[in-house]
């Protein structure tokens, strides 16, 4: 069981930094971003491939540095070409299908069995598997999350957050809106990248596969996030994710566990819970209205 | 010395469809450092039209329009601004709801900001605090307040605090107090004209209140189907009244001034 949580834990904390990437531009951009489940896969590509030569610290940087060429793809797409954002981030993603098996030498799984990842190398400094894997994971989601916190609170950041807040203000003002957008999304694709980087040396595999249906992954661990630790600054708002992350692998931990639902019945919950959480609004509303009609009615 | 020259500038939306519309029909217009111009015109006169052509919201036709000696026909919106203040009638369009007030102001503050790390830094914020205070709306303490939260009132002050910050060449007010009621639209509009008078910015403003456009301000256009019709200042202003105008427009544009909302403005409230 302590191995069951520990697992979740360490899961939840490298699906944060993806959740990060979600937050950043489902809610701060204010856009969704399909780009997600293709740039998770291209930083599992890139991971895998680097690693394999025997850079697992490089892999992780090149990971990162790949979603955000993802991310910018679809921010100028955007806002060069003007295409909707969700089908620009569909339109990415597709791609990036072909790219990654490019990639991937056109092989749909790669292992990385026998090669070093950073969690060996921490590994090798004398720590237990279980310890190096969560300091490993630990220390960079909260690295990640205080550097994006420094971040928005700089001058190129709060430019990024007030394109999302009201970018008709932003254009009469001297912020470039369409450069904003194009660093966001970048920004958001590097911390998916980096995740899906992080998950390959983790399970020392990567899939083409894998990447579908991280997006609403991310926006659950987000909803959860801001469920328990409330809406507040994006440094709240960060650290919301991350507990948010955590929680969700926790609970999907569990309910496998007790055989609540098979494997294959998480996207449904992912999905579920999503779309649950961003109907809560208008469902309050509704029960709001039945009981005062009830209320007049009984008197 | 012209602030502003704006030189033939012609705009058709929609051209070759039913829909065409000659939105901007030669506008040339000279408009002098320290100038307070009121601009009236009825709807669709092309007023906004003509602001969105010098902000750069869309390439004019023909023409060039020249900033500080500067020619900007085809620069892009964003780099206008660093010149343009800009206010528009919708008090949510001028500020990010989401961020504190502070954070709004360092926004618009952003060419001569301290250099600091941190957009919010406590030099910059004493300065904020400093203006808020002016107002007199209470709101220098509340600047970690998220903006959202304001009055429109409230937030077309700060709007027009955070346009006029970074000490504009130009600054376009857009029937900025058209949304709010009476007493804080009077408040918004004193305010408005102290921070003119105290900058000294070039300004222009477009109004539907006659009696405003000739009370306020040192010069006062009238626009009709794109083409400026009236253009009065100095002696010639000081003595005209409401009834005058009216009669002016209606002599000009060969029609009868057809619109309600001016018509009732033109009234005493």
């Amino acid at each position: 069981m302590t191995l069951l949580i520990l697992g979740a834990v360490q899961l939840g904390l490298i699906y944060a930094l993806m959740a990060m990437g979600n937050y950043i531009s489902f809610r701060i951009l204010n856009i969704p971003d399909l780009t997600v489940d293709g740039a998770f896969a291209l930083g599992m590509a890139v991971s895998v491939m680097t690693a394999a030569t025997g850079h697992p610290i490089l892999a992780l940087g090149c990971a990162a540095l790949a979603g955000a060429a993802a991310g910018l793809v679809t921010g100028l797409l955007q806002t060069r070409v003007g295409i909707n954002p969700i089908l620009a981030g569909v339109l990415t993603m597709t791609a990036l299908y072909s790219v990654n098996l490019f990639i991937m030498d056109g092989k749909a799984n790669q292992s990385l069995f026998g090669h070093d990842t950073v969690f060996s190398l921490v590994e090798g400094l004398g720590l237990s598997k279980n310890i190096s894997r969560t300091v490993v994971v630990a220390v960079i989601a909260v690295l990640v999350a205080a550097a994006l916190a420094v971040f928005f609170k700089t001058r190129p950041g709060m430019a990024i957050r007030a394109t999302g807040d009201n970018e008709e203000m932003v254009r009469s003002s001297s912020i470039n809106a369409d450069a904003s957008k194009c660093i966001g999304f970048a920004l958001a694709n590097a911390c998916v990248a980096l995740a899906g980087g992080l998950v390959c040396q983790y399970n020392q595999s990567a899939d083409t596969g894998y990447g579908s249906g991280m997006l609403v992954v991310g926006l659950a661990s987000v909803i959860i996030g801001e469920a328990v630790l409330g809406h507040g600054g994006v440094t709240r708002g960060l650290y919301a994710v991350l507990t948010g992350a955590v929680l969700y692998q926790l609970i999907i931990a569990l309910a496998l566990k007790v055989e609540l639902l098979p494997a294959y019945g998480l996207k449904f919950v992912s999905a579920a819970i999503v779309a649950i959480a961003l109907a809560m609004p208008k469902i309050k509303s509704s029960v709001k209205n039945i009981l005062k009609k009830h209320g007049k009615a009984g008197v | 010395m012209a602030i502003l020259q704006l030189n033939d500038i012609r705009k058709t939306f929609h051209p070759g469809t039913v829909n065409e519309k000659r939105a901007l029909d030669g506008i040339t217009l000279d408009v002098d450092a320290g100038e307070f111009i009121t601009i009236i015109g009825s709807n669709g006169a092309g007023k906004s039209t003509l602001f969105n052509a010098i902000c750069g919201s869309f390439a004019v036709d023909a023409g060039s329009i020249t900033l500080d000696g500067r020619d900007i026909t085809d620069m892009p919106d964003y780099k206008r601004s660093y010149d343009i203040g800009r206010l528009f009638q919708d008090p949510m369009k001028g500020t990010a709801p989401h961020m504190t007030i502070e954070e709004n102001m360092a926004l618009a503050y952003c060419r001569k900001a301290s250099k600091s790390f941190f957009a919010v830094n406590k030099k910059d914020s004493a300065y904020f605090r400093e203006l808020l205070a002016q107002l007199d709306l209470g709101l220098e303490d509340r600047m970690k307040t998220k903006i959202g939260l304001l009055s429109g009132g409230q937030r077309q002050a700060v709007s027009l605090l955070m346009s006029t910050i970074s000490d504009p060449k130009l600054l376009l007010l857009d029937e900025h107090t058209a949304a709010l009621d009476p007493a804080t639209a009077k408040k918004v509009l004193g305010i408005t004209v102290d921070i003119v008078e105290k900058t000294k910015t070039a300004t222009m403003m477009i109004t539907h209140d006659i009696r405003a456009a000739l009370e306020l301000g040192t010069r006062t256009i009238m626009m009709d189907e794109g083409k400026i019709i009236l253009d009065i200042k100095g002696e010639e202003r000081a003595g005209m009244t409401v009834d005058d105008l009216l009669n002016l427009y209606s002599r000009e544009s060969k029609k009868q001034l057809a619109n309600d909302r001016m018509l009732f403005s033109t009234q005493k409230e």
